[in-house]
């Protein structure tokens, strides 16, 4: 079970902070939390909402019925209570008129006067929320969590204003509790920086973009009592892909991520990580194009430009996003792979989780091996092939592709890289037959990185642990991976034969699953965030499986598991 | 096999280049400051300088057109006990890398950057460069370039530069010692090298350079900045061979917490309990 309750307000009214204190109140009762912002490209006024989902257990999206509006301001009342379900509480200053039978006017704004400071207003909404949903006031609790963001006299203050608000309001929902205490509570972009991290990252370049930048200030934040990380802003995002590149070819792992505008300008040096065989991992962490688009909002509309971004041919790893305990895992092979196959990997996220928060467990830190570390084997593995009159070859010609990679400056050996085409010592050639020979060792190595894909996530009915055929079969890749366990539920409980397939890893597209269930499927349906059905494209591509009908939404706004099971019933007939 | 010594691979460039005596000069200055090949990195754009690293028995880095700069400056990062150098053109430094050289002059990172300046495209057979002269007929510009010229000397003193100075592949030991003083100057050292380029520059040839350029003597004092933006500015039939200016300064390394002290980053080590404090912290 779960509710749902929305804060709206205009910006620099400081529903964040409320929202922030909020989550970190509700984890610690015990609730799952999964809390969604929507804001405006502006810093001041508009109109900025954030939707927190809580309930006993884990969550993985946000839901379209509201239990509970916090109106801030006017608009958020006009807005949302469409939303509202028959016996919700529309929260509200009692300066706003509504005849809205859930109206439950509060003095917020002159209890905040009264107190002293009218930014108090958003404490005594606070309190009058914990008590509308059951849960205890526990006045450490509230004053620790206050003291994280502000200063210890306005911490008091707030702490007392929390307590009103608190008395104002009476019990109205059964108390939630699950087992989310000791959880982290994260956004998307911290997982993900954290991941890096946890993966030996040692150097992050990047230009400031939304959705992505909250990942650079993560890091930048972490950088000095981390002690061995080095974040760069860079003046623009090809400078941040080139300092990526240079920085692991010196032998650190490095890291860079963007959005689809600045994922565009890296596209050029990708092809050079490409031909160089540097190992290079890139996040893009879409939001609706093509060009600025809509800066703050979600899409899933640039797997197609990934795929084969930057000109000629070579390998590399596309791995997308479902969840934030995804995130983390796969940032963590991103860099496992690029190094192992010395390949750019590119990491796609979207806004909707990057800058959702949710409560995840703490996941295990465990030992990595630095590319400095590694060295030593290559150089064991290269000596072979060493003699008086032979140098060290960085693109020494191998079954599997992947060459022994010295480091330099690490060894006497010269380590010789260049974006023309060269030679097994990296020196330029135009031989016809170095040529063909370069081409088929990159290329070999996505033999190896199609065999390290996972296969599709099914959510579905099983036998045995292994996936039961339904008539229906969705197919979704990243972050609707969530709304997709939820249609599932639904649609199965409406009576529908029916499971998903959901994509992290995209490319080397694995294939088996889709192949083994879409054989008795009746009818196979594309569930996507962008307006061409770009998975279904690489679906047929791949596979050559044409999808019956597709499900797609693209203002900018993510699809529900509500939303994608009441078009399902609409659309798709059984 | 184990490179001892800075030698020469086989060229590409035209007999009468000025890029070999760029090559010659950088093997020289290097030996004479007692680098060995594996402790040093050249880096490269693209161009026919570019072409440099491909040359000489040393670790190389040749990527994109104009983005040397960007991978140097983080070689530099992962590895401080590397020895990073930046040989390339006009082109690459000023045109297509323009961004990239002003913001290395505000990292200041620990490099020299020798740009071989021969005022003109010569891999792409002869289109104007950021630094041709104006109404240089060019098969561009047939008209002549109508572009004023970028100022390098002046960008770089304009924007912070510690070390900027010029020099000229016609005075090869005033040339071998400008590199010494730039790779062992600490932070961003920027050389700029009149070359002529004897295929497509037929306007400014070794005798051009010759008779307009002359040698800095000791009455100019290389810690005046003023000084030194006056004689940047010295465009004509008269300009000046030398070190403008030279302070340093903290580099980028001196400023970044993270690297003033602790040794190369790709040696320290990994800490599991480091991260899971971080994990904790969010719970």
């Amino acid at each position: 079970m779960a509710y749902n309750l929305l804060l709206g307000g205009a910006a620099g009214q400081g529903i964040e902070t409320t929202a922030s204190i909020l989550e970190k109140l509700l984890k610690r009762s015990g609730c799952h939390l999964f809390t969604t912002r929507d804001f405006m490209s502006r810093i001041r006024g508009g109109h900025n909402f954030i939707q927190i989902r809580f309930g006993d257990q884990p969550l993985y999206s946000h839901a379209d019925s509201l239990d509970c509006v916090v109106a801030l301001d006017a608009p958020t009342a006009a807005l949302h209570t469409d939303r509202l379900s028959p016996d919700g509480v529309l929260l509200c200053d009692e300066s706003v008129e509504s005849s809205d039978t859930r109206a439950l006017r509060l003095a917020l704004t002159a209890t905040a006067r009264e107190l002293g400071n009218p930014r108090y207003a958003g404490s005594v909404a606070a309190g009058a929320i914990l008590r509308l949903f059951g849960v205890a006031f526990e006045e450490t609790a509230v004053r620790e969590v206050l003291g994280t963001y502000l200063r210890p006299e306005l911490a008091d203050g707030n702490t007392v204003a929390f307590r009103r608000g608190y008395d104002m309001a009476t019990e109205r929902f059964q108390p939630l509790s699950g087992d989310a205490s000791g959880h982290m509570l994260v956004t998307g972009s911290q997982t993900m920086a954290l991941g890096a991290l946890a993966s030996g990252l040692r150097f992050y370049a990047a230009y400031p973009m939304s959705p992505s930048t909250p990942i650079l200030e993560y890091l930048a934040s972490k950088s000095l009592e981390a002690g061995v990380v080095v974040v760069e802003q860079a003046e623009d995002e090809i400078a941040a892909i080139n300092l990526a590149i240079g920085a692991s070819y010196a032998g650190v792992r490095a890291m860079t991520a963007t959005s689809g505008g600045g994922f565009s300008l890296m596209v050029e040096a990708l092809g050079l990580a490409g031909i160089t065989e540097i190992p290079l991992v890139v996040a893009d962490i879409q939001r609706p194009g093509p060009a600025t688009g809509l800066p703050t909002r979600t899409e899933q509309a640039d797997l197609q430009f990934v795929l084969s971004a930057s000109q000629g041919e070579f390998p590399r790893a596309v791995l997308s996003v479902r969840s934030h305990r995804e995130i983390w895992h796969q940032t963590r092979r991103a860099f496992e792979l690029a190094d192992r196959y010395q390949v750019p990997v590119i990491l796609l996220g979207d806004q909707y989780l990057g800058d959702a928060s949710a409560t995840m467990p703490v996941p295990e830190v465990s030992p990595v091996r630095l590319p400095a570390e590694a060295m030593a084997e290559a150089l064991q593995k290269a000596k072979d092939n060493l003699s008086e009159d032979r140098p060290y070859l960085r693109y020494e010609i191998t079954e599997s592709g992947v060459s022994p990679r010295l480091l330099p400056g690490k060894s006497p050996h010269l380590v010789i890289v260049d974006s023309d085409e060269h030679d097994e010592e990296g020196l330029i050639t135009e031989s016809a037959d170095v040529r063909r020979a370069m081409v088929d060792k990159r290329a070999r190595k996505s033999v190896g990185l199609a065999a390290d894909m996972e296969e599709p996530d099914w959510i579905g009915p099983t036998r045995e642990g292994e996936p039961v055929p339904t008539d229906l079969l969705l197919l979704g890749w990243g972050s609707l991976w969530g709304p997709l366990h939820e249609a599932v539920a639904i649609l199965t409980a409406a009576g529908r034969s029916v499971g998903a397939l959901v994509w992290g890893d995209l490319y080397p597209f694995p294939a088996a699953r889709l192949t083994a269930l879409s054989a008795s499927a009746q009818k196979v349906v594309n569930v996507e965030q962008n307006s061409t059905g770009q998975l279904a494209r690489l679906v047929r591509q791949e596979t050559g499986l044409a999808c019956h009908a597709s499900i797609l939404r693209y203002d900018g706004r993510q699809l529900s598991g509500d939303q994608i099971a009441d078009r399902i019933q609409r659309e798709v007939s059984e | 096999m184990i490179h001892e010594h800075f030698e020469s691979r086989e060229t590409a460039w035209c007999p009468g280049c000025g890029n070999f005596a760029i090559l010659d000069c950088l093997k020289k200055a290097l030996a004479e400051l007692g680098k060995s090949p594996s402790e040093v990195l050249v880096a490269a754009g693209i161009g026919q300088a570019a072409k440099t690293p491909q040359f000489i028995t040393a670790n190389a880095f040749c990527g994109l057109h104009g983005r040397a700069l960007p991978p140097a400056t983080a070689i530099k990062i992962a590895n401080e006990s590397l020895t990073v150098i930046l040989d390339t053109g006009d082109g690459d430094s000023y045109g297509e890398g323009g961004n990239h050289f002003l913001h290395a002059i505000r990292r200041n990172i620990d490099l020299a950057h020798f740009v071989h300046d021969n005022q003109i495209y010569g891999l792409t057979k002869g289109q104007a460069s950021p630094t041709t002269g104006q109404g240089h007929k060019t098969p561009a510009q047939t008209g002549g370039s109508q572009n004023t010229p970028l100022n390098p000397l002046l960008v770089a003193l304009a924007a912070g530069a510690g070390f900027v100075a010029r020099g000229f592949t016609g005075e090869r030991e005033q040339l071998i010692d400008l590199m010494k003083q730039a790779i062992s100057y600490r932070g961003y050292a920027l050389l700029d090298i009149f070359q002529p380029c004897v295929s497509f520059n037929k306007v400014n040839t070794h005798q051009d350079y010759a008779r307009r350029t002359y040698k800095l003597d000791e009455s100019h004092d290389p810690t005046d900045r003023l000084a030194a933006m006056a004689l940047a500015m010295e465009t004509g039939d008269r300009m000046p061979l030398g070190v403008l200016y030279r302070v340093e300064s903290p580099t980028f390394h001196d400023r970044n917490p993270v690297l003033r002290e602790g040794g190369p980053l790709l040696d320290r080590p990994f800490d599991p309990a480091l991260i899971a404090g971080f994990l904790r912290e969010l719970v």
